[in-house]
């Protein structure tokens, strides 16, 4: 049993999936450039805005690209191969593994390109910033993965690609990642707060003004989400499971 | 460490039993097959043949009874690498080529055979460089072949190998399974065509309704049915008349000829001389197979024989 094949294909896979370049990459570039380049000396949300939407671009993508297992799960399992794999000496652990580890390479070329194109437009980080907020946004992504992974198990593959895609809009118009804020006090503030891809958009001013990383609040809100979507995930991998 | 050798012990199903909510797929069926066996699991469509296979692999849970593969449950078996198991449907993984799947698979056993040997056995080989989505339905029949041989299993399990294979495709196929079977493994395959159990199979355990209704060499289920032909020119008489003889289980025209399959020949022929002495030409034959099939399914009391399709 070799899991380094395995996840060398899965890398395979990921990487000849050109549409996936298109939501992961070309997508946040062309809007990072077209919205912020005529606001380079803006400043939103108390920081500059090309900082702030450099990271809203760069957590965009990023969602589009950890959703992505979610989705080749669903299309294995309806193409019926993964009833092949079941009866390998692969363990499931293994694949999901490397479908995860595979979506996380993918988001890392879409953080490095719009921190470029955030750069050009004039976004200055020191080394450890732009390294704390890599290490951030990738924590922050984690409830993405699992959310892929339920709708992935659960959702039939035709209406998946609409589904998923349809949820990480939701959690980036709530979340602020469109370069504004539907609130800035209140309920619905309330609301957006206790949503990761808010936080997630918040990384790049966080490490930029320099206070020792996020509040508490933020790792509570992301821990809560991966905590309580985790057995969603495992009982929907079941129920695929004893279904097949 | 886990061997990469099964150890002795065959297979062995015992009291097996699982149902779809109300109804019954496999009932109570007990089935031992030693190793280096090739059996066929012979039935029509509905028999419980996929089920009875998908609980070998450890896909499906039985409700009641065990499975033991070579002294150990199946998911164990899998684990261990000892099955190789060919489903009806799965298409390949996309964005890979035919080859990169089967080196893919291969990665997961401990002792898998030469990809470029399993593509050649599998008749893989002259698409190997296609996109698995870009397959015709014979080739993905070919490529689910390669991926339950790559793994070199003991136990070798192929639910309908030749269901979506044209008749020369088939042909391909069974020269490479003799080739397999020929290394010692153990072979269990479904099938709803007669010829291919009669011709590949050293052994028949024929199923229809989920229950195990005979066991053994195709000549001994032959001889079990006792079932004989009665052949012989008839220009007048009425073929349900025939049908109705004691002795007789079907009656069948073919022009002057007529043609009965009998449960009890002896009983048939005295009572067909007397109703048509006119009948030349007679004819009396030991059973095929398929009429075997018919007879032994038969107090099933439905039309499972008739959904019974003959490879030509």
């Amino acid at each position: 049993m070799n899991s380094a094949i395995h996840f060398r294909y899965e890398v395979l896979r990921t990487l000849r999936n050109r549409v996936l370049y298109g939501v992961t990459l070309a997508l946040p570039l062309l809007l990072f450039f077209g919205v912020a380049s005529g606001q380079r000396h803006a400043t939103f949300n108390g920081t500059s805005f090309p900082l702030y939407f450099m990271t809203a671009m760069a957590v965009y993508g990023s969602m589009f690209a950890v959703v992505g297992p979610g989705a080749r799960i669903a299309r294995d399992i309806a193409g019926g191969w993964t009833r092949q794999l079941r009866i390998t000496p692969l363990r499931a652990r293994t694949d999901l593994t490397a479908k995860v580890a595979s979506a996380y390479l993918l988001a890392l070329p879409t953080l490095a390109l719009l921190y470029l194109a955030g750069a050009s437009l004039g976004v200055r980080l020191t080394a450890s910033q732009w390294l704390e907020m890599t290490g951030l946004i990738l924590v922050g992504l984690i409830p993405f993965v699992v959310i892929g992974f339920v709708l992935g198990y659960l959702m039939p593959v035709d209406a998946l690609t609409p589904g998923l895609g349809g949820i990480v809009v939701l959690f980036s118009l709530f979340g602020g990642v469109y370069g504004f804020e539907l609130a800035t006090s209140g309920a619905l503030f309330d609301v957006m707060k206790a949503l990761p891809s808010y936080w997630l958009v918040q990384a790049g001013k966080t490490v930029a003004t320099g206070n020792g990383g996020w509040p508490a609040e933020a790792w509570i809100v992301i821990a809560a989400w991966t905590v309580i979507l985790v057995p969603f995930a495992a009982l929907a991998y079941r129920r695929n499971s004893a279904r097949a | 460490m886990i061997p990469d050798t099964a150890p002795e012990g065959g297979i062995v199903l015992q009291h097996l039993s699982k149902s779809y909510g109300a109804a019954p797929a496999v009932r109570s069926l007990d089935l031992a097959i030693a190793p280096g066996e090739t059996v066929a699991l012979l039935g029509p469509n509905g028999a419980g043949k996929t089920t009875t296979i998908d609980m070998m692999l450890g896909l499906t849970r039985p409700d009641h009874g065990t499975i033991s593969v070579f002294g150990v449950p199946p998911a164990e078996a899998v684990q261990a690498g000892w099955i190789g198991g060919m489903l009806q449907t799965g298409a390949p993984l996309d964005h890979l080529r035919v080859r990169e799947l089967i080196a893919l698979t291969a990665s997961y056993y401990p002792a898998p055979l030469e990809v470029d040997d399993v593509l050649r056995l599998s008749g893989a080989d002259a698409f190997a460089g296609q996109w698995t989505t870009k397959l015709s339905g014979g080739q993905a029949q070919r490529v689910r072949f390669a991926a339950a041989l790559v793994g070199d299993p003991d136990l070798l399990v192929l639910d309908e190998p030749t269901a979506s294979i044209d008749v020369e495709g088939r042909r391909d196929f069974w020269h490479s399974m003799r080739e397999i079977a020929g290394q010692g493994k153990t072979v269990v395959f479904a099938t709803h065509y007669l010829e291919e159990a009669d011709a590949y199979a050293d052994r028949i355990v024929l199923i229809a309704r989920g229950q195990l209704v005979a066991d053994g060499s195709a000549t001994e289920i032959k001889a079990r049915a006792a079932s004989r032909t009665i052949r012989g020119t008839l220009p007048q008489g009425d073929t349900a008349a025939l049908g109705a003889l004691p002795g007789v289980l079907a009656a069948d025209r073919h022009g002057d000829a007529v043609i009965l399959s009998c449960s009890d020949a002896d009983v048939a022929l005295r009572a067909l001389l007397a109703a048509f002495p006119a009948i030349r030409d007679i004819e009396v034959r030991g059973g095929s197979l398929e009429e075997a099939f018919m007879e032994l399914t038969a107090d099933l009391g439905d039309t499972t024989a008739d959904v019974m399709e003959v490879a030509r």
